[in-house]
């Protein structure tokens, strides 16, 4: 630089209001304080109005009795706080996501594999499936699964058994509560010394494979590892576990666990209609994968199972993890969708909290923090393992 | 969505608005636009629901009405907007309607806490439990251990949760938000029971299949004064809604109905006059209205009877006796406040 501008006599173009990094500080230094002055303004202004409206403001109403009972998976009563009762609307929504992305993504995982299937019946079946779901609003895919579906269950006298203690009807899916005994601790050491001793066994048969060439069923001889050793750690114990049974009284079923038709909408809804959307993306995924790469996988002998768990789905999940990443996003933000059905998710307890309150706004900010804040952590997740996966460069 | 788009409006008036001043004159934004912007139920028979040709009637839809024919001389100028029980109080907040006549209790927190005042009760009602006849359940302490379906967002899911307390009785709450949604639960058979205001179960049973076939239980589980709302920041929209309220009592107090309201007109009975703005009297002055402000409201609409008989009366599908609504000489507790 110096040695080109040597000799230059100092001209109007160098003030300093002509320096490309004055220049460039001074506009970012403008542009935060105007945005602060904004939001400022933004902030006073509401602060003031809701005060001269005598409109309650302030977040002192979290730590009040809530005085609604509502169903959620922590235990809630009338004199929960508002602040617990929204934590537990958001811990249903968690439950809820995470059931739906596992659901959405093992069948997306068979649609998608389906739709290239070259069994015709298959194909078009998948195809069907794709067009139907990926074409109706989430909403009325949750209402047909609600008023339809889980409604049309007999009622809870003419209940349909599935097995002894195992019933469904329109109040739901009823079934004994596993009551862990006092020696199941061991039961889960044996447990764990078994996967460790299974994981043991693959590593052998990696190496021996890496030395001789030679196969061996891991799989099948680690599984049957886990099942004798956890199995007969069970049944040494005695009777380490018992079963609590669902109880059927004058209106409903108390004891063992139950599964409300209001959760199980949910995350079937859900899990079906984005399942579209994944089948659709795991189809691109493989069909990104160059045909050469299959061909090449069955010249050296590999059967079309193996072709597409060792060869195809690696390189496809390269293309899939980005776009599936936004879907999970989908799913969780869904989950609002549930106040149609009276789940009792992150939004419909917001909503018995604002109305008691009045404090809309606040309770506003709330939902969007904590949809915020799961976005965030599912982004970042989803970003690890798509950099893991990542082509390695070498 | 409507529920955010709401709440955002409301952030967005409460942010950007100047001042609070220049936003009171809601009679002035009323007559400049036209008509009165009125927030009244979704559908719920008897006091808001839209008939098969979209035009809404009811109890609280013919308040609105009353509030237009005072002001324009015209019932017909109004707009409604249909809320459910939680898009009600930001809708009125942000400025959305300009009056919520919706089934609405009054209570302390909402009259202290929201920045509105309530102009009247114009239903005495409690909080009731509906059933299905076919089981056999005669009081509500028969319902230990039963799944009850409840709309959030109203006070009812107070009501249930104190007295179910109170008599040490469990239920499992269902709470859906919309009404619609809850009453198809109740209907699909996914509760035992559904509780709202007993006026309100009176309606509801007629939107469900087969209304013979449910019960409305004895027990009143709550105080429930309904009546019509504005924000508190406009105290002469707040005495025309107030008044227009009291005039409909105090003219079946006197036995001025729509009817005989012309008729009435000849009266020399001083309270009469008053009331029609007859001779030199004009209260609606003090109001900013027309001196007969009165006259058209009853002319139009008709007094409280008539619009207590036409919508919810023993001649119509609601079939509610006047009860605690009946006049305060007749043994109820209404009680208009006079026009002196």
């Amino acid at each position: 630089m110096a040695a080109i501008d040597a000799g230059r006599v100092a001209g109007s173009r160098d003030r300093w209001y002509n320096n490309p990094l004055i220049r460039s500080i001074t506009i970012q230094i403008v542009l935060v304080v105007a945005v602060v002055a904004f939001v400022g303004w933004i902030y006073h202004n509401t602060t003031t109005n809701l005060h001269d409206r005598g409109i309650a403001t302030g977040f002192g109403f979290l730590g009040q009795r809530s005085g609604f009972d509502i169903s959620t998976f922590l235990p809630t009563t009338s004199d929960s706080t508002y602040g617990y009762m929204l934590l537990a609307g958001l811990l249903d929504t968690i439950v809820v996501s995470l059931l739906s992305i596992v659901i959405a993504t093992i069948l997306g995982l068979i649609v998608g594999i389906s739709r290239l299937s070259s069994n015709w019946l298959i194909r078009t079946i998948a195809t069907i499936y794709v067009e139907f779901f990926r074409n109706i609003p989430p909403l009325i895919v949750i209402l047909f699964w609600y008023l339809a579906v889980i409604a049309a269950l007999p009622n809870i006298r003419d209940a349909i058994q599935l097995g002894p203690e195992i019933s469904l009807s329109n109040r739901g899916f009823f079934m004994p509560r596993p009551v862990l005994g006092p020696n199941f601790h061991i039961v889960l050491i044996a447990f764990v010394v078994s996967l460790v001793a299974a994981w043991l066994v693959r590593w052998w048969a990696y190496a021996r494979r890496m030395r001789t060439g030679q196969g061996f069923p891991s799989g099948w001889t680690g599984l049957a590892i886990v099942v004798v050793i956890t199995a007969g750690t069970f049944v040494a114990t005695g009777d380490p576990l018992s079963f609590e049974l669902p109880v059927k009284t004058r209106f409903n079923i108390n004891g063992g666990w139950t599964i409300s038709p209001e959760f199980a909408t949910m995350f079937l809804s859900l899990g079906v209609y984005t399942a579209s959307f994944i089948g659709e993306i795991v189809r691109s995924g493989i069909m990104a994968v160059s045909h050469g790469q299959t061909e090449a996988a069955s010249a050296i002998g590999l059967r079309s199972g193996q072709v597409l768990r060792l060869v195809v789905l690696p390189q496809a999940l390269r293309v899939i993890i980005p776009p599936l990443a936004s879907e999970y996003l989908n799913i969780t933000k869904n989950t609002s969708l549930a106040l149609a059905v009276g789940f009792a998710d992150l939004v419909a307890v917001g909503n018995n909290v604002l109305n008691p309150t009045g404090q809309s706004i606040e309770v506003v900010e709330i939902w969007m923090v904590f949809y915020l804040g799961l976005s965030i952590i599912i982004s970042v997740l989803m970003n690890w393992f798509n950099a893991r996966i990542a082509l390695t460069e070498r | 969505m409507q529920k955010l788009l709401i709440g955002l409006a409301l952030a967005v008036t409460v942010s950007v608005g100047l001042s609070v001043a220049a936003q009171a004159g809601t009679l002035d934004d009323v007559k400049k636009k036209g008509f009165v912007q009125c927030g009244v139920n979704q559908g719920l028979p008897g006091f808001g629901n839209p008939d098969s040709s979209g035009n809404y009637t009811g109890f609280d839809v013919d308040y609105c009405r009353a509030v237009a024919a005072a002001i324009f001389n015209d019932p017909g100028k109004v707009k409604y907007t249909p809320l459910d029980a939680t898009e009600r109080f930001p809708a009125l907040q942000s400025g959305e309607v300009d009056m919520l006549a919706r089934n609405t209790t009054w209570t302390m927190s909402r009259d202290t806490t929201l920045g509105f005042t309530f102009a009247g009760v114009n239903y005495y009602d409690g909080a009731g439990i509906m059933v299905r006849k076919s089981e056999n359940i005669a009081h509500i302490k028969d319902l230990d251990g039963a799944t009850i379906c409840v709309q959030g967002g109203t006070d009812t899911v107070n009501a249930l949760s104190d007295y179910f307390k109170n008599n040490n009785l469990k239920y499992t709450p269902l709470v859906i938000d919309k009404l619609a949604d809850t009453n198809a639960a109740y209907d699909a058979g996914r509760c035992d029971a559904l509780t709202t205001d007993r006026s309100g179960l009176a309606g509801t049973r007629l939107q469900l299949k087969n209304p013979a076939d449910h019960v409305i239980l004895p027990e009143i589980m709550s105080q429930e004064p309904l009546g019509p709302v504005v924000r508190n920041n406009d105290v002469q929209w707040f005495n025309i809604v107030k008044w227009v309220s009291n005039a409909l009592l105090d003219a079946e107090y006197l036995g001025v109905t729509q009817a005989n309201v012309d008729d009435m007109t000849k009266s020399d009975q001083p309270a009469i006059q008053r009331l029609l703005g007859l001779g030199d009297n004009d209260f609606g002055k003090s109001i900013g209205l027309d001196a007969k402000w009165a006259y058209y409201v009853i002319k139009d609409v008709g007094n409280y009877g008539d619009i207590y008989d036409r919508n919810l009366g023993p001649k119509t599908p609601m079939g509610l006796d006047r009860g605690l609504n009946a006049q305060w000489d007749k043994g109820g507790l209404q009680y208009g406040i006079p026009i002196v």
